[in-house]
């Protein structure tokens, strides 16, 4: 069955991810952790992923950088397009050559992604001598260290000679994140990963990382696929949002339509069970159960053990990832339904 | 939302039968990871099969008498065959009758060694960690001095003022080993104090001897068990080196070190003689080196390699 | 950052007070005369006497401590009675026998146990990572002097390739001392000869030595670069697209050197102890051999000098490792 090319959204997509399923070997078995996902991004807007913790979108992210052991990654099916390449099958040279000047990274926590040998200046031009390299350009350390320092004003450091020269832990966590981030884009990038960004920081500083990454798509152009657990980051950032559980993608559509009125019964799990300030007093209310073995998932729906509406049917039969009325992508066999 | 493992671990209940069963299920898994490793069970044959030599080695040997002296110049610096599996040395002694006999001494001066190590240094550790202020730092200063001197020189000069003999070996090296065993108790006890559920027993008016027993001495168990047998294999060599440099047991002892010191004069064309002690040596402590790791994977799985 | 060189030269001056205390606490309090250490076994009471006044013995302790703290910073440490020559001329001679060849043998040990534990680690669960793996568990539980008499046999005696035991050749010229290392000096001294020569007998006996330094080093290498390559920053590294060198190299494995430094301050300890096998088996004329000579003569003075000189080393040596630990990690530099 052929899932529908990609999530409603540019004509002319960068990162095109098609009916992609991915399983693990580990000592334990076969861990299916992707199953028929399909995604794009275009340049210059954001993509939203949310999901709980475990439901592959970080695997999802290191999957297009090809960052998973290939001893125990193996593709079921499915493509990742990128400039006409199908990056499952790209070379590791190649792969090595999109790493942060094609498509960039900026993981979850600052502290431990940062070498704490090395000066917040030694990774950035560590990060501009790779871009250089990959270019065939040969450059001097005086205008890589130039440049580093430059790339550090633009996103906003004070005193970017002097954090130019300090050690990760003579920094905080914001701007560790920032360097992190202009490390990421030092190679010029047309689509920056941004996978938890935010979710070791405090809320204030949150804030100015959020901004931060909303200025370089405004100013560079760049697309972002933006990963969060944190529905609140997600609606603040993205025009468009995915919706994961258990490795499948269960809605895909705007953030207006999706917020609103989801169709999905996952998805309006998760929204009734953010709090919000300000409404009348309501219950939280969890979604019951727990996520699925990966090992052994459920035949039909990965998320009918859980679901309020399912049905025989929905315990047979994989729902497929289909457009509905509103042209929202949704996984289900009894969808709210849409106008 | 609830964040579970996509593991098939259970979840374990809060009673107390539960907790037994807990337990139970802890030891049996245990038991489990360490046969699971190769090397673990290695480990755990040669040390089982040197122990059974060890208590029972004088009733299993060919030749009782080679470990008592008598000599046989007839029968001298023979080569292996099927009468004697390790040759004779030079009193006409069988080897392999003398090394296995020799089990019994290696493995109680190695035993003797660690225990008694341990009895001065656990005290000490759980003292100083315990108390803490001046008197840890008494210790500590204590400590970090002796393991400044290389253990085998200072239980060298021990020896060389309470003069050669197999016992003096064994208080030399007990005398530099428990500085290692302070240090671990010490680490051990700071990290448990600090536990909120000693504080509590604190709180409600324990008295320290109960904290003791019943708290910090159980904490330091497991990392205690695998030195200990880590020491062991340890204790084993470096006696057998005091007695190769002619420190130790004297003749005609059939202690591996001592017969490894006389075989040396008999190099290289009665090399049976000189082999087969040090094999000895080798998988002794080969087998307590395995066998403490296997036990450290299986206690600590933190600290796994 | 220069209280923490501060601090730990302080640390050092303590320790070295506490060396003092023990071995005079060895020599002159613990069970067993004194003075009738001093004189030998063949000494008459009268000797002995004598050299009871001489040395001061009937004196309160604490002004025996004073009188030997003075002579150890002198350099007196008394006379052999073996060889009646000053032990500071046996000391003179072996310590740089010594030194010499544990500088090779650590220096091996280091580079072939960092080397070893990092192919170890990259190609992990291959036959290299069996193979060092064997080996490392292995190294640690040989015998130091048996493997030494094994080599001896095997090399030497079968095969004739090196010489049995010793440092050089009776014959063979001496360089002129410049850094008193021999194979050293006759290098800079043009000496190729000789050079070689201090090669072939040097070659097993640091083999022998590094041996169970270079297992521990392989195996605390191996794991420490497993993690490291495990960690978050070489995962971020491979996203930017860096190379096999900077990840491995310039990452994991500078990370994964600071508990090896660690190792090696531990080890360097245990690897001078061994000298005291090693050196007997080789007949290598330094410390170690000095040291059991002398135990096995009864021979009292040299015993307790050699173990205040390697006691000294090994702290040096512990405090250098300190110093190189600040330069290496920059979170250690606050102070």
């Amino acid at each position: 069955m052929s899932a529908p090319a990609a999530t409603p959204g540019p004509a002319a997509p960068l990162l095109s991810i098609e009916d992609l399923s991915l399983e693990l070997h580990t000592y334990d078995g076969t861990l299916k952790v992707l199953d028929g996902i399909a995604l794009a991004v275009g340049g210059g807007e954001t993509v939203g992923i949310v999901g709980e913790t475990g439901c592959g979108k970080s695997i999802l992210a290191k999957s297009v950088l090809g960052l998973i052991s290939p001893g125990i990654a193996r593709y079921r099916s499915g493509r990742i397009g990128w400039n006409g390449e199908n990056l499952v099958e790209a070379t590791k040279k190649r792969m090595k050559q999109i790493r942060g000047t094609e498509i960039g990274m900026v993981f979850q926590d600052p502290m431990t992604f940062f070498d704490p040998l090395y000066t917040a200046g030694s990774y950035l031009m560590e990060a501009i001598g790779h871009r250089d390299q990959v270019a065939g350009r040969a450059s001097a350390r005086a205008a890589r260290k130039a440049e580093a320092i430059d790339l550090l004003g633009r996103l906003g450091m004070n005193e970017p000679e002097r954090v130019f020269a300090s050690y990760p832990h003579q920094l905080s966590g914001g701007m560790r994140q920032r360097v992190l981030i202009a490390a990421a884009i030092a190679g010029r990038p047309k689509l920056l990963i941004a996978d938890e960004p935010t979710t070791a920081l405090d809320v204030t500083v949150q804030a100015q990382i959020l901004r931060l990454l909303k200025e370089i798509v405004e100013t560079q152009g760049t697309g972002i696929m933006l990963i969060s657990h944190d529905l609140g980051v997600i609606a603040s950032m993205c025009e468009r949002i995915a919706v994961m559980y258990a490795g499948t993608i269960v809605e895909a559509g705007s953030k207006a339509l999706l917020l609103s009125r989801p169709a999905h019964p996952y998805t309006a799990g998760l929204l009734a069970a953010v709090p919000r300030l300000g409404y009348p007093r309501k219950e939280v209310r969890g979604i019951g159960g727990h996520i699925p073995n990966l090992l052994a998932p459920p035949a039909g729906c990965r998320f009918a053990p859980r679901c309020p509406r399912a049905s025989a049917l929905c315990r047979q039969a994989k729902p497929p990832l289909q457009a509905a009325a509103d042209g929202r992508l949704v996984a289900c066999h009894h969808p709210e339904p849409v106008s | 939302m609830k964040m579970t493992d996509t593991t098939l671990a259970p979840p374990s209940g809060p009673s107390a039968a539960g907790e037994r069963l807990d337990r139970y299920r802890e030891a049996r898994r245990a038991l489990w990871l360490l046969t699971r490793s190769f090397s673990s069970m290695l480990g755990l044959a040669i040390v089982v099969l040197f122990l059974v030599l060890a208590l029972f080695g004088r009733w299993i040997v060919p030749y009782p008498e080679a470990a008592l002296g008598s000599i046989d110049m007839a029968a001298m610096l023979q080569p292996p065959s099927w009468q004697h599996w390790f040759g004779t040395d030079d009193m006409g002694n069988d080897v392999f009758s003398r090394v296995v006999i020799g089990t019994g001494i290696s493995l109680q001066v190695g035993l003797i060694i660690t225990l008694g190590a341990a009895l001065i240094g656990v005290p000490l550790g759980i003292l100083g960690g315990y108390l803490g202020g001046w008197v840890r730092s008494l210790i500590m200063a204590l400590t970090d001095l002796f393991l400044s001197v290389p253990s085998l020189v200072l239980a060298i000069a021990i020896v060389a003022v309470l003069g050669p003999g197999i016992v003096n070996t064994m208080i030399a090296l007990a005398a530099v080993w428990w500085p290692g065993y302070v240090r671990l108790i010490d680490s051990k006890t700071l990290a448990i104090k600090e536990e909120p559920y000693v504080e509590a027993a604190r709180a409600l008016g324990a008295s320290t001897p109960r904290i003791v027993l019943r708290y910090l001495l159980p904490g330091c168990a497991s990392p205690l068990i695998v030195k200990a047998s880590m020491d062991m294999g340890a204790a084993i060599l470096a006696a057998a080196g005091l007695g190769f440099i002619g420190l130790g047991a004297k003749a005609p002892s059939p202690e591996w070190g001592a017969m490894l010191s006389v075989a040396r004069g008999y190099l290289p064309e009665w090399w049976w003689f000189a082999f087969f002690p040090g094999m000895a040596i080798y998988l002794s402590v080969l087998g307590f080196n395995l066998l403490g790791d296997g036990l450290r994977d299986v206690l600590d799985p933190r600290t796994a390699r | 950052m220069t209280f923490y060189v501060l601090r730990r030269l302080l640390v050092l001056a303590t320790m070295l007070f506490g060396l003092l205390c023990i071995t005079f606490f060895i020599a002159n309090v613990a069970p067993g005369d004194p003075a009738a250490l001093a004189a030998g076994p063949n000494a008459t009471r009268s000797m002995v006497e004598a050299l009871r006044v001489e040395y001061g013995l009937d004196r309160p302790l604490t002004e025996q401590f004073v009188r030997y703290v003075g002579d150890v910073f002198s350099g007196d440490f008394g006379r052999s009675i073996s060889t009646t020559r000053p032990v500071i001329d046996h000391l003179a001679e072996a310590l740089p026998a010594t030194m010499e060849l544990v500088l090779l043998a650590m220096g091996f040990a280091v580079v072939m146990g960092i080397g070893l534990g990092m192919l170890a680690a990259v190609w992990r669960d291959t036959f290299i990572d069996h193979a060092v793996r064997v080996l490392a568990v292995s190294g640690i539980a040989l015998p130091m002097f048996w493997f030494g008499l094994l080599l001896q046999l095997f090399f030497a005696v079968k095969l004739g390739w090196l010489p049995v035991s010793g440092r050089l050749g009776l014959i063979t010229e001496r360089p002129e001392p410049i850094i008193h290392l021999l194979i050293v000096d006759s290098m800079l001294r043009g000496m190729w000869g000789t050079a070689l020569e201090g090669l072939r007998y040097i070659a097993m006996p640091a083999l022998v030595l590094s041996f169970p330094c270079l297992a521990s080093v392989a195996r605390v290498a191996r794991a420490e670069m497993i993690e490291t390559m495990a960690s978050d920053y070489v995962l971020g590294a491979r996203a930017q697209g860096l190379g096999a060198f900077s990840i491995h190299i310039r990452h994991a494995l500078r990370n994964a050197m600071l508990p090896v430094l660690a190792l090696i301050g531990l080890r360097y300890g245990w690897m001078l102890g061994g000298t005291a096998l090693v050196e007997t088996v080789f007949d290598w004329p330094g410390l170690g051999l000095l040291m059991v000579n002398s135990v096995l003569m009864s021979d009292f003075k040299p015993v307790l000098a050699v173990t205040l000189i390697i006691g000294f080393n090994v702290m040096l040596a512990n405090f250098l490792i300190d110093l190189a630990y600040v330069w290496l990690d920059p979170r250690l530099r606050q102070g």
